[in-house]
């Protein structure tokens, strides 16, 4: 599984996706301060809650290339005769996209935060609230990829399918720059049962697929 | 766990229709078992449930110990790898000694060790074919499926991908094989499906 693991990891450094993921995160942020002005007290209020919507559309990002290339190839048969568990497999995805988009998101909330006048405590309470949040977006996005696999225009659909169960995450996200501690439990929470769920109903996604 | 492939009375479906019924025979070490029929008649699926990968409507499959490999369709290798890294991959899933030189001797035996550091995506279909063939022949696995092997291989393939299958029930593996086209083998045990 660690093969697997990195291999995953190095695909999705590769051919640019990570770099997508930043530049359209950033993107993203960047489109605010146009859209309500150089207000600096304005933008540093909502500047949080930004970069949580930012940081959930960019996820959505590299969907499409989580599960469909790998049931189109025949990976997931070649795993699965070497007695692979689907959900073993979804679960290794999950950890090698995470380690594939939220360091390189993080990095960039900083770069964001400045273009948005966040404060050091406030950036540090968002910082710590993607480092809770993200494993859960990453599991919700592995799912929701094995469930559009082999499906046409899985993009478009996958957003549909990806943000509404990805509202807790960003309410609980966005919640604790303002509640601290107690909103990064609910956040802790819900991404860790989103972490433990999300791998088995992938896995049953992609052994139906499969099929 | 026995060192046999056991097929009884197996009935396999696909998208609520069955394919095929009463299917039986026995594959001891060393047999080979060529399943012909025309397209659709469910070859491929045949061989998935020999996998595992199929879902079985009646019957059984008893599978020998010793791991399975398949090769079909799809190649399952990296497009952006080379060929050896890619093969590696799959050598190191599957477990035992060393895999670089597994690989190593597979891609000699397919007659692709001048193409060990070409990337995947650059192969011609025959050789990502013999390619695929490599995988199987690195896994050290006691079963092998192979799916319409001959596809897209020339003559000097053919005769080397016969040469393997030889060696490999030699040692004591089984092959199945499913095929719409005559393949040149000797001594196999045909099922018409």
């Amino acid at each position: 599984m660690t093969g697997l693991i990195w291999r995953d990891v190095r695909s999705g450094y590769a051919g640019g996706g990570a770099t997508l993921v930043v530049a359209f995160f950033l993107l993203v942020a960047i489109l605010f301060p146009f859209a309500i002005g150089p207000d600096t007290a304005l933008l540093a209020r909502v500047g949080g809650g930004v970069i949580w919507a930012a940081a959930l559309l960019a996820a959505l990002m590299p969907v499409e290339r989580l599960v469909a290339p790998d049931l189109e190839a025949g990976v997931l048969d070649q795993l699965a005769v070497r007695g692979g568990s689907m959900a073993a497999v979804a679960a290794a995805k999950t950890l090698a996209h995470w380690l594939a988009f939220a360091p390189p998101l993080m990095l960039a909330s900083v770069i964001a935060g400045g273009l948005l006048h966040l404060s050091g405590a406030t950036l540090l309470l968002v910082e710590a609230g993607l480092l809770l949040g993200t494993p859960g977006l990453a599991a919700l996005a592995v799912a929701t990829a094995a469930l559009l696999a082999g499906a046409r225009g899985a993009g478009a659909v996958a957003g549909l399918v990806m943000l509404p169960l990805a509202v807790p995450l960003l309410i609980f996200g966005a919640g604790a720059i303002t509640g601290g501690a107690g909103g990064l439990k609910l956040l802790a929470a819900t991404s860790l049962l989103l972490v433990a769920g999300a791998p088995f109903v992938a896995g049953a996604a992609m052994r139906s697929a499969m099929e | 766990m026995s060192d046999a492939l056991i097929v009884a009375d197996l009935a396999v479906a696909r998208g609520g229709r069955t394919l095929f019924e009463n299917v039986r025979f026995i594959a001891r070490p060393g047999d080979v078992i060529v399943v012909t029929g025309p397209n659709g008649v469910g070859k491929s699926s045949l061989l998935r449930v020999f996998a595992g990968l199929g879902r079985i409507e009646r019957g059984s499959v008893e599978r020998p110990g010793g791991g399975v490999a398949l090769m079909d369709e799809a190649h399952a290798l990296d497009r952006g790898a080379t060929v050896q890294a890619a093969l590696r991959f799959w050598a190191r899933l599957d477990g035992g000694p060393d895999p670089t030189t597994r690989v190593a001797a597979a891609l000699e035996d397919v007659a692709l060790g001048d193409l060990a550091d070409v990337p995947v995506r650059l192969l011609s279909a025959g050789q990502r074919r013999r390619a695929a063939l490599a995988r199987v022949v690195a896994s050290g696995a006691r079963l092998w499926l192979l799916d319409e092997p001959a596809n897209a291989l020339d003559a000097a393939a053919l005769d080397r991908l016969a040469a393997l299958v030889a060696r490999h029930r030699g040692q004591g593996g089984i092959v199945v094989a499913a095929t719409h086209q005559p393949l040149a083998w000797d001594d196999v045990q045909q099922v018409r499906l």
